[in-house]
């Protein structure tokens, strides 16, 4: 008992830890490639879509860092002006659910009653459909190309904020400080600006950064279906499709590079959001 | 000032409060006693606004004060002015001193928004009211500058009897107020209050299942078992005299000096007693 206790008190996160380290170095990640996604199309060493059928399938050179691909294209040029289009879609998504999931969990918490029932009946049901297949089937219906997906994906996130915020908002919603200000006669609109939404802001951030990852992997998936991103963009997914066939020819360097580019993206905002967590939410968690 | 007549509240087929009445006059200071489950905060939150009555009437100086929460929102939606009527009628102080407070804000500007909200003033003189109001509960600059949780459990119910306070209420509820506290604290905070009183004719309305605090603090009390009133009257006669068997109990289970305490045995544990 006194021992787990002080285990607990031991194993409190502070700056400097190992675990500090990997939730700073995965933010020095994400922030680079949001750079990517700002100033790429600065940075490229060559035009991303250049073509050059005397260079096929080059391995790393000092003018292609990364060699190039089916058509000579130079690769790293590609991964970088790529990241715009890769970050661009699930930033959407994730801010449309993060925004309107914020306002459902606080309006289905403040008011409760039917309004709750309704909003978290209506969620269950969204949340019972995979995200990712309801993004496939509404891109075949509507053609290819992100809009469809990311209003699809936009939608099927709502419940992973939602849920989450509105329970946390319930719980703050309740506290005795809520009803203080109520009995001050402070304005509902007040409470919520000045008190409810700062309070679980740190919550939001830390579902937005992981929702993040899972977005950018579900858009991927999409283009890689060749639902999304239409050639000749450089978006890694489509990317990854683009280089499968040459696998086999012995070049995979542009499935490999891409693959590699998603996934480090993908657990960089994992690693930030799991360690957000840890920092912002420790005490309450 | 503060009427309560035949107040009643049921959740589902549960009847929290049955049939309570009672007055508070200017100037008082009344005590509801009663064990958990008496429905004695329930009274306090239906009084405040904070729970909608089954039925009854709760007047303030003659004045039907709505019965209660929804109702009372529909209102506001269209005057704001007179949600902060209400809330120079009556303020409450809550139990728990570690979420009364917004974690998120200092305790100076927690009570600036209160005052704000029930009096335009230049910002020389909200500041000049803050600082009064912090000094009439016994907060210092360097803890109006904190947040909540740099404060211990006493200063953050000072904070919250200041915020309370910044609304000038006619009545102040205080809902166990103190029982999350240390016994010393207890006693400073109790004698805060009734400075208050003194000072500003705030009206207490003590929910407590505390007797010791209420002998201190209170001029009246009534006693609530299961959701009725079953004994009113002075605190001196009430606590010297019971009428009621529940009372009685509630008094005798008070400890006292020279109180040992004795485990309840069980039969077969005090037969093998040598």
């Amino acid at each position: 008992m006194t021992s787990a206790l002080f285990a607990r008190t031991a194993s409190k996160p502070r700056a400097g830890r190992p675990r500090d380290r990997v939730t700073l170095a995965a933010g020095c990640v994400v922030g680079l490639f949001v750079f990517l996604a700002v100033c790429g199309p600065l940075l490229v060493p060559h035009a991303p879509n250049a073509v050059d059928p005397l260079n096929v399938h080059a391995g790393p050179s000092a003018t292609h860092l990364l060699g190039t691909d089916d058509s000579g294209r130079d690769l790293l040029s590609r991964l970088i002006a790529g990241t715009r289009a890769s970050l661009a879609a699930p930033a959407v998504v994730i801010a449309v659910s993060t925004t309107l999931g914020t306002l459902l969990a606080l309006v289905a918490a403040w008011f409760g009653g039917w309004l709750d029932r309704f909003v978290s009946g209506a969620l269950d049901v969204v949340f019972g459909f995979p995200g990712l297949i309801m993004a496939v089937l509404v891109a075949a219906v509507f053609g290819a190309g992100l809009t469809a997906p990311v209003v699809a994906l936009s939608i099927a996130y709502l419940p992973l904020i939602t849920r989450v915020v509105r329970s946390a908002a319930i719980k703050e919603r309740n506290l005795p400080y809520v009803s203080a200000l109520q009995l001050l006669g402070a304005p509902t609109a007040r409470i919520w600006l000045r008190h409810l939404l700062p309070n679980l802001g740190p919550l939001v951030l830390v579902q937005a950064t992981i929702g993040f990852g899972y977005a950018l992997l579900d858009v991927a998936a999409i283009s890689f279906l060749g639902l999304g991103s239409q050639p000749p963009d450089p978006e890694w997914g489509l990317m990854v499709a683009n280089g499968a066939p040459s696998i086999l020819a012995g070049a995979p360097q542009q499935s490999l590079y891409a693959g590699l580019a998603i996934l480090l993206v993908v657990v960089a905002f994992n690693l930030l959001g799991t360690g957000l967590s840890r920092r912002l939410l420790g005490e309450q968690a | 000032m503060l009427e309560v007549r035949n107040l009643r509240k049921e959740f589902g087929d549960f009847v929290a409060v049955d049939d309570v009445t009672f007055s508070l006059p200017q100037r008082g200071s009344l005590a509801i006693v009663g064990e958990s489950g008496s429905g004695k905060t329930t009274t306090a939150r239906m009084i405040a606004g904070l729970e909608t009555a089954s039925g009854g009437h709760i007047l303030v100086e003659g004045e039907e004060r709505g019965p209660g929460h929804k109702r009372q929102r529909q209102r506001q939606r269209l005057r704001s002015g007179e949600r902060r009527a209400r809330g120079r009628q009556i303020q409450m102080v809550f139990q728990d001193p570690y979420s009364s407070l917004d974690r998120r804000q200092r305790v100076g500007a927690a009570v600036a928004e209160a005052v704000a909200l029930h009096q335009r003033l230049p910002a020389d003189r909200l500041r000049a009211r803050v600082a009064e109001l912090l000094d009439m509960v016994g907060l210092d600059d360097r803890q109006a500058a904190a947040l909540p949780k740099a404060l211990s459990g006493g200063q953050r119910q000072r904070a919250a009897i200041a915020r309370a306070l910044a609304a000038e209420p006619q009545i102040l509820i205080l809902d166990e107020a103190v029982a999350a506290l240390d016994v010393s604290i207890q006693a400073q905070i109790l004698r805060l209050l009734a400075d208050i009183r003194a000072r500003t004719g705030t009206a207490l309305l003590f929910i407590t299942h505390d007797l010791g605090a209420v002998r201190h603090i209170s001029d009246d009390m009534l006693v609530m078992q299961a959701g009725k009133i079953v004994e009113h009257g002075p605190v001196a006669t009430v606590l010297a005299d019971p009428q009621h068997p529940y009372t009685r109990r509630l008094i005798a289970s008070v400890p006292k000096p020279g109180w040992i305490p004795r485990r309840r045995m069980d039969p077969a544990a005090a037969a093998r007693l040598p």
